[in-house]
């Protein structure tokens, strides 16, 4: 690891520490667990939900329907890009539709997809919304940017259409491919799980956080919030570590 | 094998002329070195010949269906390859001890496995040249393809450049008289001065 990511790495967990003291301190100070509960009971009671079997199912169901959402949409974001990327016609139609998309505020979408869908899908459906975009705009960016030079030389010497993609495109493409994953990560689960809070659909996180704010468990609502954000680091590790194995097993000759 | 015969090509880019009504032949089985003063258009001449470009007028015969390869005023290599994965991308099949002998014969003996991103800008010449001399190809185009090689490697690589190209259709472009002596091209074309001459 080169010394710079390992500095980075370091001044993150002295900053993340030293904003857990300020929390400690801040509900010490309030002296009050509905206002603000200290991080160390948070723990406390993350651990006793971990230990509980709905906690799993909870944790599962919103993992798989906003994973799914997110799984789809990078397919069909890949996809529309590179029908983008080689007719005109599909970018200047795609144009409005991913506007809107990237315009309308989310909790219209949730909205209107309570009415469109049942709650089971809702997570999914909004998790895709929100993703797709972002993995549209930033592949059709790195497709368009690609080294004109190396496309030519590729046309001249006639290489075969799959070593083309993986080893001229690819390469180019990733870059801006891996930092809209990295965002459109992020953004996925913030809207998947808004769209469960509103939607409330059984057994999801989301219900769970609704539940703890209508009997104001303050608790329960920064445990499962930190579950969600847990969850959300390590699919975006797993995902980006599984990209960039896969990238480079596709990237050779 | 046919000639490569151009005729009245002209292509102009935003109102200016580049190439102007220009017919040629460039005897099939044979290097042809064409020299000209810079700006002339040989680069846009051989980018409508390897199909890059389309030409404003004119047409260019006795090309259909042949394998085209060629080494590009810039190396256009893949800067995550190793030179030998660049050699084998342009020819499936190659094996990585193909893509070697074709590095060692240019004198790249120990960077077959270095990524290209390590490689000095020679050292990426060559590797460009290795990559298109072992392509399968029926007409080669070589756009002053020993550019920035010093004189001991320029030697050793037009040597190995000219063995591989006896009695095949190559296409030179170069500034450099003593590099198309060099190439035993049979054939110089001599355009831009006024009256365009070829010389067998």
């Amino acid at each position: 690891m080169p010394a710079e990511m390992k500095q980075t790495q370091g001044l993150r967990l002295w900053a993340v520490l030293f904003w857990l003291c300020v929390w400690q301190l801040g509900s010490m100070a309030l002296g009050s667990e509905l206002l603000l509960v200290s991080p160390l009971r948070v723990l406390q009671r993350l651990g006793q939900l971990a230990m509980t079997e709905p906690f799993w199912q909870s944790v599962s169901f919103s993992l798989m329907h906003i994973a799914g959402g997110f799984l789809l949409a990078m397919c069909a974001g890949v996809v529309l890009a590179a029908l983008s990327a080689r007719f005109r016609a599909v970018r200047e139609l795609l144009a409005p539709a991913m506007l809107t998309v990237k315009t309308v505020p989310v909790a219209s979408f949730i909205i209107l997809a309570l009415i469109w869908f049942s709650t089971k899908t809702l997570a999914v459906f909004i998790s895709f919304l929100m993703v797709l975009p972002v993995i549209y705009t930033g592949t059709l960016g790195g497709i368009c940017a690609a080294d004109r030079q190396l496309l030519e030389m590729a046309q001249v010497f006639a290489v075969p259409l799959g070593r083309r993609l993986r080893c001229v495109y690819l390469p180019q493409v990733m870059p801006q491919f891996r930092a809209a994953c990295t965002v459109a990560l992020g953004l996925c689960w913030k809207a998947g799980v808004a769209a469960e809070v509103i939607g409330m659909p059984r057994g999801s996180v989301g219900e769970r956080l609704q539940q703890a704010k209508v009997y104001l468990n303050t608790p329960d609502l920064f445990a499962w919030t930190l579950t969600v954000v847990l969850l959300s680091l390590m699919f975006e590790r797993l995902f980006l570590a599984l990209l960039r194995a896969l990238s480079a097993r596709l990237e050779r000759v | 094998m046919q000639d490569i015969v151009i005729e009245n090509l002209s292509k102009a880019y935003d109102g200016r002329p580049v190439l102007q009504a220009l017919s040629l032949t460039f005897p099939a089985g044979q290097t042809t070195a064409v020299m000209a003063p810079s700006g002339w258009g040989k680069t846009t001449l051989l980018r409508i010949l390897m199909g890059l470009e389309a030409p404003d007028s004119g047409t260019v015969r006795g090309l259909a269906g042949l394998r085209i390869s060629a080494v590009f005023q810039e190396d256009r290599l893949c800067l995550q390859l190793d030179a030998a994965d660049n050699v084998r991308l342009v020819t499936p099949g190659l094996t990585r001890a193909q893509a070697q002998q074709a590095l060692d014969a240019v004198g790249l003996q120990s960077c077959a496995g270095q990524p290209v991103r390590e490689l000095s800008g020679g050292q990426r010449r060559r590797t460009a040249i290795a990559r298109a001399l072992l392509a399968r190809w029926d007409v080669l185009f070589l756009d002053e393809p020993f550019r920035g090689l010093d004189a001991d490697t320029r030697r050793l690589v037009l040597d190995d450049t000219r063995r591989r190209c006896v009695g095949r259709t190559v296409i030179l472009v170069t500034h450099d008289e003593t590099e198309a002596a060099a190439m035993a091209a049979c054939s110089v074309l001599r355009l831009g001065t006024g009256v365009d001459t070829q010389n067998h």
